[in-house]
């Protein structure tokens, strides 16, 4: 092997006494060229057909190019096939593993592996039996096993760990997946370099992100998540995730701008005005979890009932939309003034109901903002004129909301842009669009300012804060009615979607988003404190549902086991915040005094008082 | 020691009932400008309590405490405002927040910048908050810990989160600075460094009030030094005078067997209090001569 400069591999670093291995008794040249052969076999067998018909969804019966699933086995069969030519040290692709570590290369080994076997038991189930798979089902099958077990033959961890692999199954599982702790840094590059970099990957996530979107059905969206789950592990395992932030972290506002770029670039993708329905929900079910993030992840208020806020807006607007079933049917407010109207309604039951529950704390503010929500769409469903006085029409809402129209331009309409053609979904995306930016600038400057700063104060120890000065309820109030205003504008958007409100989507959990289950789902799940964290757990919540409708209404229990895994291995959320994180994985040593103190007292004398 | 006589804090008459309880009882109190006072007293003598009072977490039953002439507002970050800024006996730093941050948290009272200026980002909010930076990094240098800016107050050793929370109560620009047991856990090393620290900061003309167990770092620091026992104040003056009251004895120590005053005894709390103060032969020879 070449390799003596600057990325040692197990092998020479090691004496050959007690050269480590895997699992598999493999010696480790072999396992490499297992690796590699694998690869490149798999991905040669997505060019045979799998299958002899085309009952099976995607077309598998193709020889000569990919289809379908074919596609996700060749994607990770590449990047398998890419990682260990980069263990090789091939040039022009060592960048691809820094740390020269074999973790990635058995992630993407597991993806490629599972994404196959998961299309050939799909073919097998669906069509009842093994026997409709052609020979090249079986190829695959084959080649994609290959690159598990070279894979597995692999020392796991890089050769400084000494910890070993003396220890249990579970240790050498977590030595398997685990990212080096060091990562050596990259070379610098210019400033156009990184501009490069950035929007290349911004590219291939609008790519990645519109055919999950895109997907027609169920298998090919399980198939894509595998696909998408183990190589954005293996690339986190390889540290180019981190690289990668820290060229971001470099380019704030470049990043941002190509962010937002990729997401206006999105309907012009589309072809099917149905997908960018998918994406305009993804954005109001988005920015109503960012607007939660605010109060939970910023100033900690665990709020139970914050689809309520969205309901208010949305109520608002269909009210003064000049819907004929509104109680104000003679009015029609413009968009603007409409938009103004349901944040306005929005902050003033946001205060209405925090100036009485922010005066408790944890767990009691919870139960009491779950009440409050649940009062809001009990309420609405009881103002039918019989029940109550007549404002909301009760189940039956508010109907035949009109399209908005901004500046002469009818969002209901399609409109020809450029050679694209933009729907009418399409043109509330780029409203909705406008808005996302809208609340990502109030949270970004709101959470880095003094109110921000005593916000995080007040959640992190709220006597403290009290005592440096900060008026807990003030402050608290503030964020509240910020959360409550920035929903109830996407609120006012989302009537105008839907064409209707109605009381039930506004509860507290339900199969489908959005409800204050899922809105909380979202942001835990995809990382408290963040701004691309509820985005990417909106998007996963509303997808999940959507693509997996043979799940039906065991979603919710898929959710459930799916939110625990979570909540076990990955506290912080999938984005995590840079406090999160090293508050749930304590290195240990961090935390003890250099200077030992005499007395032999606990550091941390805890009587009562203060 | 000049003779700046100018009370910063005055508690008159402070009364605390719990139901029937009462953990202190009409305490007079007063602590002027540029002097350090302490304040110790047996476990559960209602310094805590008393500390409270003055920290606007209790409203004391009776009588009031006034900050430079005015009387003290019941809401504790209304009394931070006012110019009284506190540590905590177990150290309630912003855990996952960095240490610039946590003294930029301190600054709160001293800024007003709300939610509008902190979404319009005009010129004022960044010169506000340049200055607030400024000034952080100032107190940071002042207590020596300007190098870990960006570290999170978690990670910091004992010693330095104990430095860290003089700093962020620093950042109120107080003129008066409530240290509850800054001392508690460390090395004779690092009550050394914290003693600096506290003249350091009379030096700036703050007014210091501590309440500490270690009686070597009260009499080594305290201009005066009241004693508190059983929600009464029971002595107060310099050290010399405060070492030497046998009350005060009697209360850390014990009474002596009634009637038999013996030459054992005396001894014995003489042993005991060599460990504790080093000025502690003078105070039982003069205990004897009373």
């Amino acid at each position: 092997m070449t390799d003596t400069t600057k990325t040692p591999t197990p092998e020479n670093t090691a004496p050959a006494t007690t050269a480590p291995r895997g699992p598999l008794p493999l010696p480790t040249a072999a396992a490499r060229a297992l690796l590699l052969a694998g690869g490149l076999a798999t991905l040669a067998s997505t060019f045979l057909a799998w299958t002899w018909t085309s009952e099976f969804p995607g077309d598998l019966t193709v020889y000569g190019y990919p289809g379908g699933l074919q596609w996700l086995t060749f994607t990770a069969g590449l990047l398998t096939t890419l990682f260990t030519l980069a263990s090789y040290q091939v040039r022009g692709l060592r960048w691809l593993l820094p740390a020269g570590n074999n973790t990635p290369l058995l992630l993407t080994a597991v993806g490629a592996f599972g994404v196959t076997w998961f299309t050939i038991l799909a073919i097998a189930i669906e069509l009842g039996g093994l026997v409709n798979l052609e020979p090249g089902g079986w190829i695959a099958a084959v080649a994609s096993l290959l690159p598990l077990l070279g894979a597995l033959a692999l020392p796991p961890a890089t050769a400084t760990s000494g910890t070993g692999s003396t220890g249990g199954t579970k240790e050498t599982i977590k030595a398997y997946v685990a990212k080096p702790e060091h990562i050596p840094a990259a070379q610098p590059l210019n400033g156009w370099a990184q501009r490069l970099i950035i929007t290349a990957v911004t590219a291939l996530g609008l790519a990645v992100f519109t055919y999950g979107i895109d997907t027609e059905y169920g298998e090919l969206f399980i198939g894509y998540l595998i696909v998408v789950v183990f190589a954005v592990w293996a690339l986190h395992t390889a540290g180019l995730l981190d690289r990668f932030s820290r060229l971001v972290a470099a380019n704030r506002g470049f990043t941002l701008a190509m962010g937002f770029a990729a997401a206006i670039a999105f309907p012009f993708t589309q072809t099917d005005d149905h997908y960018a329905n998918i994406g305009v929900n993804i954005l109001i079910f988005g920015t109503v979890a960012l607007g939660l993030n605010i109060v939970v992840g910023l100033a900690g208020l665990l709020d139970l009932g914050y689809v309520a806020f969205l309901g208010v807006g949305a109520y608002t607007a269909a009210l003064v939309s000049g819907s004929e079933f509104s109680k104000f049917s003679g009015v029609q407010f413009p968009f603007w003034a409409a938009a103004l109207t349901g944040m306005a309604a929005s902050l003033v039951f946001g205060v209405l109901i925090g100036a009485p529950t922010l005066r408790l704390r944890g767990d009691y503010l919870a139960i009491v903002t779950l009440g409050f929500g649940e009062i809001f769409r009990i309420a609405v469903n009881n103002m039918d004129g019989q029940s109550g006085p007549d404002v909301t029409n009760g189940p039956n809402g508010i109907p035949s909301i009109p399209d908005l129209k901004l500046f002469g331009f009818n969002f209901g309409n399609p409109h020809d842009l450029g050679g694209f053609t933009l729907g009418r979904f399409a043109n509330y995306y780029l409203l909705m669009v406008l808005i996302m930016a809208i609340v990502v600038l109030v949270y970004t400057r709101a959470a880095d300012s003094r109110i921000g700063r005593s916000w995080i104060a007040i959640r992190e120890d709220e006597t403290a804060a009290t005592a440096m000065g900060i008026n807990g309820f003030r402050v608290k109030l503030i964020a509240f009615a910020l959360g409550a205003s920035l929903a109830g504008l996407a609120g006012t958007v989302s009537a105008h979607v839907t064409y209707s409100v109605v009381p039930t989507p506004y509860q507290f959990a339900g199969s489908t988003p959005p409800n204050s289950a899922f809105l909380l789902a979202a942001v835990v799940l995809g990382g408290m404190g963040t701004v691309a964290g509820p985005l990417l757990g909106a998007a996963l919540l509303y997808l999940l549902p959507e693509k997996l409708d043979f799940l039906q209404d065991k979603s919710l229990l898929a959710f459930g086991i799916a939110l625990i895994l979570l909540m076990r291995f990955r506290p912080e959320g999938i984005i995590a915040n840079r406090r999160r994180q090293l508050e749930f994985h304590e290195t240990g040593q961090l935390d003890i005094p250099d200077t030992p103190t005499l007395t032999g007292e606990p550091a941390v004398t805890t009587k009562a008082g203060a | 020691m000049t003779t700046m006589t100018t009370p910063v804090l005055q508690a008159s008459g402070v009364t605390m009932r719990f139901g029937g309880l009462t953990a202190v009882r009409s305490v007079d109190f007063t602590v002027n400008t540029g002097e350090i006072v302490g304040l110790i007293g047996p476990n559960g003598a209602g310094k805590t309590t008393f500390f409270n009072c003055l920290t606007g977490l209790y409203v004391p039953t009776e009588g009031t405490v006034t900050y430079k002439g005015t009387v003290l507002p019941p809401k504790p970050h209304l009394v931070t405002k006012a110019g009284i800024a506190r540590t905590f006996q177990n150290i309630r730093l912003f855990a996952n927040m960095t240490v610039l941050e946590n003294v930029l948290v301190g600054r709160h009272t001293r800024t007003k910048e709300g939610l509008w200026s902190a979404l319009l980002r005009g010129p004022g909010f960044r010169k506000a908050e340049k200055a607030s930076e400024e000034r952080a990094m100032e107190l940071l240098d002042f207590v020596g810990l300007a190098a870990k800016r960006d570290h999170l107050a978690r990670n910091l050793p004992y010693g330095e989160q104990r430095k860290l929370e003089i700093a962020r109560a620093l950042a109120s620009e107080p003129g008066l600075l409530l240290l509850d047991e800054p001392t508690a856990g460390m090395n004779p090393q690092e009550t050394r460094a914290t003693e600096e620290l506290v003249f350091a900061i009379r030096d700036k003309g703050i007014a210091v009030l501590v309440i500490e167990h270690d009686m070597r770092f009260i009499f080594n620091l305290c201009d005066r030094v009241a004693v508190l026992v059983q929600g009464e104040k029971l002595v107060e003056g310099t050290s010399d005078v405060v070492q030497a009251d046998e009350r005060v004895v009697a209360a850390y120590l014990g009474e002596p067997f009634e009637g038999d005053p013996g030459t054992a005894e005396t001894a014995d709390v003489a042993a005991a209090e060599t460990g504790a103060a080093p000025q502690s032969s003078t105070t039982s020879t003069k205990g004897e001569a009373q």
